[in-house]
């Protein structure tokens, strides 16, 4: 079991955290591997809190959930409360630059939400921190990920999405001292 | 390392992909949480595919067309959840009584009525069995993977093709949600419905002594029937004729049931030295086999049984390992179904317990694991 590798992606609804969620699984297939993804239904999933879960294992993945998430990515305040603030020392949370974490939590951070609006568009948020995501983890080759991604976007932002995953990869390697 | 060449599909997708590789032609429904991706799917692929697909007014009349459209000659589909499935019983039981081959999809959400849309549960096996009146038989798949969504809603049509009867493919709302790599197989066994020949005098309902199911024309082909939710002769016409009441039902139930080990699926996990068996379906099943293989790791001698078809259900299985086996656990989303059956195929040669839940949400590991290790421990 301890070869499962389990993300909970959080954020607020509109952000393209399940579309998130199904690229990371995607690539994980291109990879080879195993992979389960999983989403948050009903009145929560409209203009509320968003969460989608993915699990990867090189071998048969039989509860498709996440039990304890190795990572968990918050975009949103409200995400970090609801699955970041209680995250034991096994979690890493993988947060937006606007949230306040508590010195001594293990987690890392990036300006997804500001670089999106300014540098991009708000939409390729979370492509920026799908790239940061596997940036930090490796969980998925780079090259997989950027095909998932091309194939998932609507038609016309290719382009842009590609760059924003470059951007969460380079602050991958800003956090990583790579 | 896994195989390659999978594609990432969505539990409800691999339903209709399945069901069109089987050959559905005609889908009618009305979409309901958690089912409503099969209607959507339906929609997109089937005019692609040479197929019509049709929203009804409600979840009666899209029961009701989609027998309509395999009396006409096509393979036929409709999906639902809970609320839609009892609002389809009565027409369950019509397609039952007049023959009508056709697969009904349930995705089962928290009820009882409106309940909770879009959380899993497992209140409809029951229902599954009983729902619809009179005696009649029953094949539900109960798929506990995408990759098993693909698969056994094919079986379904063939089975419905074959033994010219509804076929239910039941899951829960974990597994139609669920998005996994399936790898489509090159080859699947495809059965279509067995014609009558033209110039042979043409009876739909005959019984012949081997059990013969009688072949079913296409309405409107040029042969002659009717069709009847009453009891009826061999031309479909109402009867009230003892014999021929007699006859008729223990022949609808017989060309089932003479088939049950055909029919029956199921599989076995750590089954071989097991001193405790789990018995559980769909993602309740997946729950457990996580947990399985952690009281494996910890010395517990733990297996698992997954009923793929819970009608009927792997009598033989269970009972044979009932023979050695003797404490069984039984996790159900529900307040306690299957744990009925299993209670009246082992008559007391095991200890069966029951872990139930209704909050609305899977099984956890841990949760299943501490009921499961205080069970064990008494």
């Amino acid at each position: 079991m301890s070869e499962r590798i389990e993300f909970r992606l959080s954020g607020s609804g509109g952000q393209g955290i399940i579309t998130a969620g199904i690229v990371l699984a995607s690539a994980a297939l291109y990879d080879g591997k195993n992979a389960i993804q999983s989403q948050s239904y009903g009145p929560e999933a409209r203009g509320g809190a968003s969460k989608a879960e993915v699990v990867i294992s090189d071998s048969f993945i039989d509860y498709p959930k996440a039990t304890i998430p190795n990572y968990v990515l918050c975009l949103t305040k409200e995400a970090y409360r609801a699955y970041g603030e209680n995250a034991n020392e096994d979690i890493t949370v993988m947060a937006d630059s606007s949230i306040e974490i508590p010195e001594g939590k293990k987690a890392l951070t990036a300006p997804i939400i500001e670089t999106a609006a300014k540098e991009f568009r708000p939409m390729v948020a979370n492509t920026i921190a799908l790239g940061f995501i596997v940036g930090c983890t490796g969980v998925v080759s780079q090259e997989s990920v950027i095909k998932a991604l091309l194939e998932r976007v609507p038609k016309g932002t290719e382009e842009l999405n590609e760059k924003a995953l470059y951007k969460g990869f380079e602050f991958a390697d800003t956090v990583m001292g790579r | 390392m896994a195989e390659k060449n999978k594609i990432l599909l969505q539990g409800n997708e691999a339903c209709v992909l399945g069901a069109i590789r089987a050959g559905m032609k005609f889908y009618a429904g009305y979409p309901i949480t958690p089912s409503s991706e099969i209607a959507e799917k339906a929609a997109e692929l089937l005019p692609k595919h040479g197929g019509k697909f049709i929203q009804m007014e409600d979840e009666i009349a899209g029961i009701a067309c989609a027998i309509g459209g395999s009396l006409a000659g096509l393979k036929s589909m409709t999906a639902t959840s809970g609320p839609g499935f009892s609002l389809k019983q009565e027409n369950l039981g019509y397609a039952c009584i007049a023959e009508i081959p056709l697969v009904v999809v349930n995705i089962m959400r928290m009820g009882p009525s409106t309940g909770l849309p879009t959380s899993p549960a497992q209140g409809d096996l029951m229902q599954a069995k009983w729902g619809t009146h009179g005696d009649h038989p029953v094949i539900c798949y109960y798929p506990s993977s995408v990759r098993e969504m693909y698969e056994y809603t094919i079986k379904a049509f063939n089975m419905a093709e074959k033994f010219r009867t509804p076929v239910l493919v039941m899951t829960d709302e974990v597994i139609a949600h669920m998005r996994a790599g399936v790898e489509i197989p090159e080859e699947v066994e495809i059965i279509d419905r067995k014609k009558p020949e033209w110039g042979k005098s043409y009876l739909p309902f005959k019984v012949t002594d081997g059990e013969e199911i009688a072949p079913l024309a296409a309405f409107g082909s040029g042969f002659r029937f009717h069709v009847t939710g009453l009891a009826h002769d061999e031309m479909g016409f109402p009867s009230n004729n003892p014999l021929r009441n007699d006859e008729m039902i223990r022949h609808i139930c017989a060309k089932v049931d003479k088939c049950n080990d055909e029919i029956v699926e199921s599989a076995e996990h750590f089954t071989d030295d097991a001193e405790v068996l789990f018995v559980a379906c769909g993602s309740v099943a997946r729950t457990a086999l996580y947990v399985v293989k952690q009281m494996r790791s910890e010395g517990v001698k733990a297996g698992l049984l997954i009923p793929k078809t819970v009608w009927p259900f792997p009598e033989k299985a269970l009972k044979a390992l009932s023979s050695r086996i003797h404490k069984i656990i039984v996790p159900e989303m529900n307040m306690g179904q299957l744990v009925y059956e299993v209670e009246r195929i082992v008559k007391g040669d095991s200890t069966v317990t029951l872990l139930e839940k209704v909050t609305g949400e899977l099984f956890k590991t841990e949760e299943m694991y501490n009921k499961a290790m205080a069970v064990i421990k008494q």
